[in-house]
């Protein structure tokens, strides 16, 4: 192996750095969430204690917490099964021009790069003018579905221009209907796509904010609830809120890759050695 | 054979159907009824249909909103540049400096598993340091660099900046990397061949083949930072502006009508550069 040049270390020391540029704030802030009780928003620690993360959950005053968090985990479960579904169906569609799909594309586009304020708003002017309440699960389902959709279908498009066509005319020669070959040959092919959709579906939904901020109704999720926080809330008790949903999301991206690598392994192991050329 | 292509179409437009009714309702007609709203007029207890440029006028009438608009692209401009120059960095070296694929899976996850964590508390979280009394402020005095606290650090255009950069670096490392990661490795070995050193391949063969993730890249920061609202208001602490924010302050005083104007002529700005930007790259070929 030849020697590594100058400009490795150099670079590397530049990654550790941006790294800890990343993930520094978000420490600090677990560490100071153990503050003891008569701690501050910043250094020094004055002890160490679970004083604010019993407050959370004591304090009535900071708002309805749970009830917040349960809104958050439902709507990132219907936000993570639609997201799936739309985004398969699209990008099997997607894979032959029809008409207007040209312009769906750039619709797709263009509710990737709308300000969120003005779905925010455009929806919530939508249902007050046609007299329906916005609920967070009927306006803001569908207002953050805005921005996880096309994220699904991005990778999608992805997949989906890297799928060797053969393996479906292989079924097709072999007698299997359409359904039976998108059922039993490219489904199981491009689920471990399906991971990373459900991913962006999930994680997209439960930290949304500016799209859900006008469109939740009276019941807040969680990040409204933080972001409301953010304004009135001058104790450690918003980094400890702040620590336990990372925690949280950290657990479900933890889940999301295990699956993965559980798939690749499982795949790797029963896969066949068809076309290898292995006598 | 009409029939046939004619039942295709049916076939996509049907597998199509989910996606366009959630885009029809909730992106295209929002946008046509906000366009509507801002003609409107507004009272200060309801807004009443009507067809005037009222908005409009006193939207352009006003210095304030160019003011607010500059703002905005200094943000965007400044920003933009940060996210690119680290954005390239990090990519670069994950796609050309390390050489196992495992590694350069991990190490790319660990670039984009904050991106999946909530943007409100990453905000959050350089509250502890940048304040008055934060640890930057004590590190810099214990070491002596300074006597007094800055001021600057917490609350201003430089804390702004620092969460935007913070937050949409991932942006480009992404699309960067991706785009870095298809470039034959063979053309950089000619070049070395034909007698290039390392920043001369960085400049004419890496750059040039990298353009495409650039511009996604772009897309993205910009666009985020262009429609954003709330990390100025939690960031600059309330004490600076920009076009989101100038929206959402309509929205808490009931002002749809003039909020809706402002939405308007912001979503034109983000479309005019984005479709500049569109024409140095063809996304679908890219993905």
């Amino acid at each position: 192996m030849e020697p590594r040049p100058r400009s490795f270390y150099v670079l590397t020391a530049f990654f550790a750095l941006f790294i800890l540029f990343l993930y520094g704030p978000t420490l600090t802030i677990g560490i100071l969430s153990f503050q003891g009780p008569g701690g501050g928003l910043t250094f020094p620690m004055r002890g160490v204690s679970l004083y604010w993360f019993f407050d959370l959950f004591e304090q009535q005053a900071v708002g309805d917490i749970w009830g917040s968090f349960r809104r958050s985990l439902a709507l990132g479960f219907m936000v993570m099964v639609t997201t799936i579904v739309v985004s398969v169906m699209g990008g099997l569609a997607f894979r032959k021009r029809f008409p207007g799909s040209t312009i769906l594309f750039y619709l797709i586009i263009t509710a990737l790069v709308i300000p969120s304020i003005l779905i925010s708003l455009g929806v919530g002017l939508l249902f007050n003018q046609a007299g329906i309440n916005v609920h967070w699960s009927t306006s803001g389902f569908g207002a953050q579905l805005t921005w996880t959709l096309p994220f699904g279908l991005l990778i999608m498009f992805a997949v989906f221009n890297r799928f060797d066509k053969s393996y479906e005319e292989a079924a097709r020669d072999q007698g299997a209907t359409a359904w039976q070959t998108i059922r039993y040959v490219v489904l199981p092919i491009i689920a471990p796509s399906l991971i990373g959709v459900a991913l962006f579906g999930f994680t997209l939904s439960y930290d949304e904010f500016a799209r859900t901020l006008l469109t939740s109704g009276s019941k807040n999720t969680l990040p409204l609830e933080i972001y409301g926080m953010t304004t009135n809330v001058t104790s450690p008790v918003l980094y400890a809120l702040g620590t336990l949903t990372t925690v949280f999301s950290l657990l479900v991206i933890g889940f999301f890759l295990g699956v993965a690598v559980w798939m690749n392994r499982r795949r790797a192991s029963k896969g066949s050695d068809a076309g290898k050329g292995l006598v | 054979m009409q029939n046939l292509r004619e039942s295709k179409s049916l076939i996509g437009w049907l597998m199509v159907s989910p996606l366009a009714l959630v885009l029809g309702v909730f992106l295209v007609l929002p946008i046509i009824m906000i366009t509507i709203v801002s003609f409107w007029q507004a009272t200060e207890f309801s807004i009443i249909p009507a067809f005037e440029f009222d908005n409009y006028e006193f939207l352009f009438g006003s210095p304030v909103t160019y003011t607010v608009f500059l703002n905005t692209f200094k943000y965007a401009i400044i920003t933009w540049v940060f996210t690119f120059l680290i954005g390239f960095t990090v990519a670069y070296y994950l796609a050309f400096h390390i050489h196992s694929l495992t590694w350069q899976v991990a190490l790319f996850l660990l670039c984009t598993i904050p991106f999946w964590t909530s943007n409100i508390i990453r905000m959050i979280s350089w509250i502890p340091f940048l304040g008055r009394n934060g640890i930057a402020n004590t590190t810099l005095i214990s070491w002596g660099v300074i006597d007094e606290p800055l001021e600057w650090l917490l609350f201003s255009d430089f804390s702004v900046v620092l969460a935007f950069v913070h937050l949409y670096t991932l942006f480009m490392v992404v699309p960067i990397f991706n785009t870095m990661m298809r470039i034959d490795k063979s053309l950089i070995e000619a070049a070395r061949d034909g007698g290039a050193n390392g920043a001369q391949i960085l400049w004419n063969v890496i750059l040039p083949l990298t353009k495409p993730g650039i511009m996604i890249g772009t897309i993205f920061v910009v666009t985020l930072v262009m429609g954003d609202f709330f990390t100025v208001r939690i960031m600059s602490g309330s004490q600076s502006a920009n076009v989101g924010r100038l929206i959402s302050n309509d929205i808490a005083l009931l002002q749809y009508p003039s909020a809706s104007a402002t939405a308007i002529v912001l979503l034109l700005t983000v479309l005019i550069v984005i479709g500049i930007l569109l024409r140095f790259v063809d996304i679908r070929k890219e993905l």
